[in-house]
């Protein structure tokens, strides 16, 4: 049952990007990516990350994306359906290097070895039943990653700031 | 479930590249580099299963550089717009000799 469910998820992932990038709509695309990252949420929850699942839905499809739609309408580029795709010798580099960078990835990935001892999958899930889902993300963030994590707001402030003045008028 | 997942990812990062190269429009590319950072987080999701809650962790860090570079890009794609009128990589050849 649980197989299925992947594979009907794992499915509409694949099918959500291949829409992405074959759509000539922006919209229609964006839409096709909000369908892939929804179905990425459900394969978080069954891998075990269920608050990583929930920051997906509510933090990736919810605000970037609609972030990413608002900036479609304000060009307005969801009237004219000029086609956008590339031609010719693109197409061959397009295909040649997907097909080598998914090829590379998948037996780097994939090594041998490298996926062999699941037992932290159940000490995440012991820690899960413990903290809640939340907690059990939470600790390591704030106690082993707090430099990272504060960093991280510098980054963002960087980017408030490098957004507004880049879409200032006059600067 | 973990081997399949990374393969996933593997997968929507093919996905993503061969948008990147086959499309022109510049917030298409944008989609496509999202789909790559999602199929990174995958493999991060995946692998915190066999490495530790780590995995999880870098998610997050992952998704904070994804909604920073969504709002630098949209407000580099706005003012590109304001300048030349289209965000088509074809006509955007400013730097091209």
């Amino acid at each position: 049952m649980s197989q299925l469910l992947w594979w009907v998820l794992a499915s509409l992932a694949i099918g959500g990007g291949i829409g992405t990038i074959t759509r000539r709509n922006p919209i229609a695309s964006l839409l096709f990516l909000v369908l892939s990252f929804a179905a990425l949420a459900g394969i978080y929850v069954m891998l075990g990350a269920h608050f990583i699942a929930a920051v997906q839905v509510i933090v990736y499809a919810g605000a970037i994306l609609v972030l990413f739609l608002f900036v479609i309408m304000l060009l307005n580029l969801g009237g004219d359906y000029r086609s956008d795709l590339r031609s010719g010798a693109w197409v061959v580099a397009g295909f040649v290097s997907a097909g080598l960078i998914g090829w590379a990835l998948a037996t780097a990935l994939t090594a041998a070895g490298a996926v062999a001892d699941t037992s932290a999958g159940a000490r995440i899930d012991a820690s899960v039943t413990e903290l809640n889902a939340v907690g059990a993300i939470a600790r390591p963030l704030f106690r082993d990653f707090l430099v990272p994590f504060e960093l991280t707001s510098i980054l963002l402030l960087v980017a408030i700031v490098g957004a507004v003045i880049l879409a200032k008028r006059k600067v | 479930m973990v081997t399949e997942s990374l393969i996933l990812s593997a997968v929507l990062f093919s996905i993503g590249v061969a948008g990147a190269v086959f499309r022109r429009n510049a917030i298409i590319l944008f989609l496509c580099v999202e789909l790559m950072l999602n199929a990174v987080n995958l493999a991060f999701v995946a692998f915190s299963r066999t490495v530790g809650i780590e995995g999880q962790v870098f998610v997050f860090f992952v998704m904070t550089v994804a909604a920073a570079e969504a709002a630098v890009g949209l407000a580099i794609v706005i003012s590109i717009f304001r300048l030349a009128g289209t965000v088509d990589m074809k006509d955007l050849n400013l730097l091209r000799w």
